[in-house]
């Protein structure tokens, strides 16, 4: 059961693979401009010479026809070759491979980060005494949520970059650089999160056997710390996959403000840039990263939660 | 006006004095670099520098971009260097130029001594493999290239003399030689791939060596032991002061202010207009320097009904208020245009007189021409409205929003929009728009013709039959003597503006921002940043 079940979520992962594939292929077909006019002229050089850009059009095989462009690239990316940059003519995979460990770095910081801070936020306002602070401590969640990523971003480089000087304003050396990205990332997602688990903590909470637990005499601590939290718990793993979108999206907007490197910054520059083959490699990465964390999550989950069955998931997520 | 840089700090009263100048020759208020009068440039330090943006490349024959320009220049030395001050062309690596009468044949002789930093000579034959390999490259160097276009043959005479010859007339390949673009590389760097050379991996001739680039972060270049052939516009001529300068690229404009303001960064071009009040303490200098080439233009397309009139044309032309554009949306240093070249270039003539806002004039023109006004104030002929379009991407986007409310009182209907440069460059490539924007630097005259000529590269008003515009465009790129070209490119601009050519608005300028210990950053002729005079005072 496990191996047909495991093959079926593979073949539903690669067919999310090809569509990300073809999908970002054809948007960048259609955003006006290619990488020939942009190679050509750009910047200061308005004086772009036509049969410049025809002969460039035709190094980068822009001059064939669309499904022709298309199928040869599906071709090679088949076979792992995701071919070369046009902007710096360079493997595609080896940008990506490149982009990747200061990306990772700070994801999985930010990843802890708001894991801790939207579990003490939850809690917090779960075991808050007082009406006023458990309503504050609720509404910073969806507070959290809203503000725009750059902004948060700003708002640190101000405050503990411009004027206290703790950190450094821009780059990648050195654990210091990454604390104000990742905090900047881990503030948005760590509300999420806080989201969550409130919310499950209140249905959980207002469930008969916690009434039984309080019965027995356990301290409200206990109540929610021992029981209803490790109930609690359970739905929200199932939102680490759009976690980790929400990590990889904060990233594209963090590496720009904090002028950090990382495949946030690799997208943005490829995309202006009309470099397909670059932004096809980081679609299908990010895709990847996707699949595989909602399949680890499908596989994690029954293994906590013994009630749960692999049969009732695979039929939920076909 | 007269256009300086700061000299060096060891005259550094002087260098004030030069400043000050600069900033009233713009109508600016620049604080002057608050270096003491005793400073005497000192060797050592790093200067750390702000781009705002990474063109993925580094190599100088392939860059276009003024910020991989930035990096870029100061890797190699050239064969001639363009004075900043009069835009005299002046020997560097060549001691001697000689140039044929009709402007085709160009003869270089090399100083004996310099080298290029893998110990190889510079000489003869270097020079023909660099311009050859330039030429091989093509497309991915596109600046270069429309250089050396018409290149017919490179002739080694000996290993001191190189005569470089073309099949048509070609006055400004002399210019052409001062700049980065033409800078020289050694031949071993021909060999290396042209992705590799972007990634930094070329040997260069100039005052600084590329020490590491990476895409997106920044680049480090350090001082080249032995370098002694600074060029004669400099205020030395052996090594450069710093040990290092480090490139960082950020993007984000609040993170450059910021990091400037609290010392993480010395110095940049990339403040934007509206924080640079935070910079006008003690504790900060900046330096402004208009680009020169040719200016903030809309460009016309003549191929088009409407357009092909030149009463409209003109009647636009003087419809624009630019002084109101200068001194509402931009800083102090910024000035309206008075020519379709910028005032820093060389050749340069004020024809405020014949570039007048005269709305008035306008109105008439359009009567003549039949376009009488509608109901909604926009004039009409036929039942056609006197509406264009325009697809841009520089900012700041109100300079064209200001041009579009300018426009509407003499009843022009300008319809904007604002997009990403590969959108604009789509929606100009077809050549189907109504106008086109923008600016090319550029410091020869030369660049009028690139950008107007009816067989110009870019030929950016779409004409189809040559004019007389085009004769006295041809005719100064065939034109050594400076009193005679001067005549003609006089000429020339007047035509543009009298015959509705261009439709000139703003200069763009630079301006370097940076801490007072950051002395002798200035700009060479093309307003493009040189690192080799600057050095740190502690």
């Amino acid at each position: 059961m496990w191996g047909r079940y495991i093959a079926r979520r593979i073949g539903q992962g690669v067919i999310v693979l090809w569509a990300a594939y073809t999908i970002s292929f054809l948007i960048l077909y259609l955003l006006p401009g290619d990488a020939a006019t942009l190679f050509a002229g750009g910047g200061d050089q308005e004086a772009i010479d036509p049969e410049l850009v025809a002969q460039l059009r035709s190094e980068l095989g822009l001059d064939r026809p669309l499904y022709e462009q298309y199928l040869v690239a599906l071709g090679k990316a088949l076979t792992g070759d995701f071919g070369v940059s046009t902007q710096t003519g360079r493997p595609a995979s080896d940008l990506l491979l490149e982009s990747l460990p200061p990306t990772i770095a700070l994801t999985a910081f930010a990843f802890v980060l708001s894991v801790v801070f939207g579990i003490v936020l939850a809690l917090a306002a779960s075991l808050a005494r007082a009406q006023w602070l458990r309503n504050l401590l609720s509404s910073l969640p969806p507070l959290g949520v809203s503000i725009p990523v750059f902004w948060i971003g700003l708002l640190l480089l101000q405050a503990f970059s411009f004027r206290i000087r703790l950190f450094p304003s821009m780059g990648n050396e050195g654990f210091e650089s990454l604390v104000l990205p990742a905090i900047t990332i881990a503030i948005p997602s760590g509300a999420f999160i806080a989201q969550l688990l409130s919310r499950s903590l209140r249905s959980t909470l207002a469930q008969p056997y916690v009434e039984i637990v309080r019965a027995k005499g356990a301290s409200e601590r206990r109540v929610q710390l021992g029981h209803a939290f490790r109930n609690a718990a359970i739905p929200s793993l199932t939102m680490v996959g759009v976690l980790i979108g929400g990590l990889l999206s904060g990233a594209v907007v963090t590496e720009t403000v904090f002028s950090r490197l990382g495949i946030g910054r690799l997208v943005v520059t490829a995309v202006n840039n009309r470099d397909v083959p670059v932004v096809q490699t980081v679609v299908v990465f990010a895709a990847l990263v996707f699949v595989v964390a909602n399949l680890v999550v499908d596989l994690v989950y029954p293994l906590i939660d013994r009630r749960i069955t692999l049969a009732r998931t695979a039929f939920v997520a076909a | 006006m007269s256009f300086t840089r700061p000299r060096i700090a060891a005259l550094a009263a002087i260098g004030a004095v030069a400043l000050t100048l600069t900033a009233c020759a713009t109508g600016a208020g620049d604080p002057a670099p608050t270096a003491s009068a005793e400073a005497e440039p000192v060797t050592g330090g790093n200067l750390t520098f702000a781009i705002s943006v990474d063109s993925q490349c580094i190599d100088p024959q392939q860059v276009g971009n003024n910020d991989a320009i930035a990096i870029a220049r100061q890797t190699v030395a050239s064969l001639t260097i363009q004075d900043p001050e009069n835009g005299e062309i002046l020997p560097w690596l060549a001691t001697d130029f000689e140039v044929n009468d009709d402007a085709t044949s160009f003869t270089f002789t090399l100083q004996d001594g310099p080298s290029y930093a893998d110990g190889e000579p510079i000489d003869a034959a270097s020079v023909k493999t660099n311009f050859e390999a330039i030429q091989a490259l093509g497309a991915k160097a596109t600046l270069g290239s429309s250089y050396l276009a018409d290149l017919e043959s490179i002739d080694v005479v000996d290993d001191q003399t190189v005569t470089i010859n073309f099949s048509e007339p070609n006055a400004q390949f002399l210019q052409a030689t001062s700049t980065f673009t033409l800078g020289l590389l050694s031949p071993a760097s021909a060999a290396v791939s042209q992705a590799d050379r972007c990634l930094g991996d070329f040997v260069g001739s100039g005052p600084f060596s590329v020490q590491s680039y990476t895409p997106n972060e920044g680049a480090v270049l350090e001082r080249r032991e032995g370098y002694e052939w600074g060029p004669s516009t400099a205020a030395h001529t052996d090594e450069a002061y710093l040990d290092t300068i480090t490139y960082k690229v950020v993007p984000e404009s609040g993170n450059r202010t910021g990091s400037l303001q609290s010392g993480q960064i010395d110095a940049t071009t990339g403040i934007a207009t509206a924080d640079a009040v935070l910079f006008e303490g003690d504790d900060f200098w900046s330096l402004n320097r208009a680009n020169p080439g040719s200016v903030y233009n809309l460009y016309a397309n003549q191929s088009t009904k409407k357009l092909a009139d030149e009463n409209v044309r003109l009647a636009i032309q003087k419809g624009i208020d630019r002084e109101q554009i200068t001194s509402t949306l931009l800083g102090p240093d910024d000035v309206p245009a008075v020519s379709p070249l910028a005032s820093s270039t060389p050749y340069f003539t004020d024809l405020s007189d014949v570039l007048e806002y005269d709305p008035e004039a306008a109105a008439d023109l359009l009567e003549e021409s039949g376009w009488t006004e509608g109901d909604d104030g926009i004039r009409e002929k036929d039942g056609e409205k006197l509406s264009f379009h325009v697809t841009y991407w520089q900012s700041p986007k109100e300079v064209l929003e200001l041009v579009q409310q300018q426009l509407r009182q003499i009843g022009v209907d300008l319809q904007l929009t604002f997009a990403s440069i590969a959108d604009v460059q789509a929606a100009n490539a077809d050549g189907t728009y109504d106008f086109s924007y923008g600016n090319l630097t550029r410091a020869d005259p030369d660049v009028l013709r690139t950008v107007f000529s009816v067989s110009g590269t870019s030929n950016a008003t779409k004409r189809t039959e040559p004019a007389e515009i085009d004769e006295l465009l041809d005719e100064q790129a065939a034109i050594i003597d400076p009193t005679e070209r001067q005549k003609v490119v006089d000429e020339a601009a007047e035509l543009l503006i009298t015959g509705g050519y261009s439709i000139p608005i703003y200069q763009l300028s630079t301006t370097i921002t940076a801490a007072s210990k950051v002395q002798g950053l200035g700009f060479e002729a093309s307003s493009r940043l040189d690192f080799y005079d600057a050095w740190i005072a502690e």
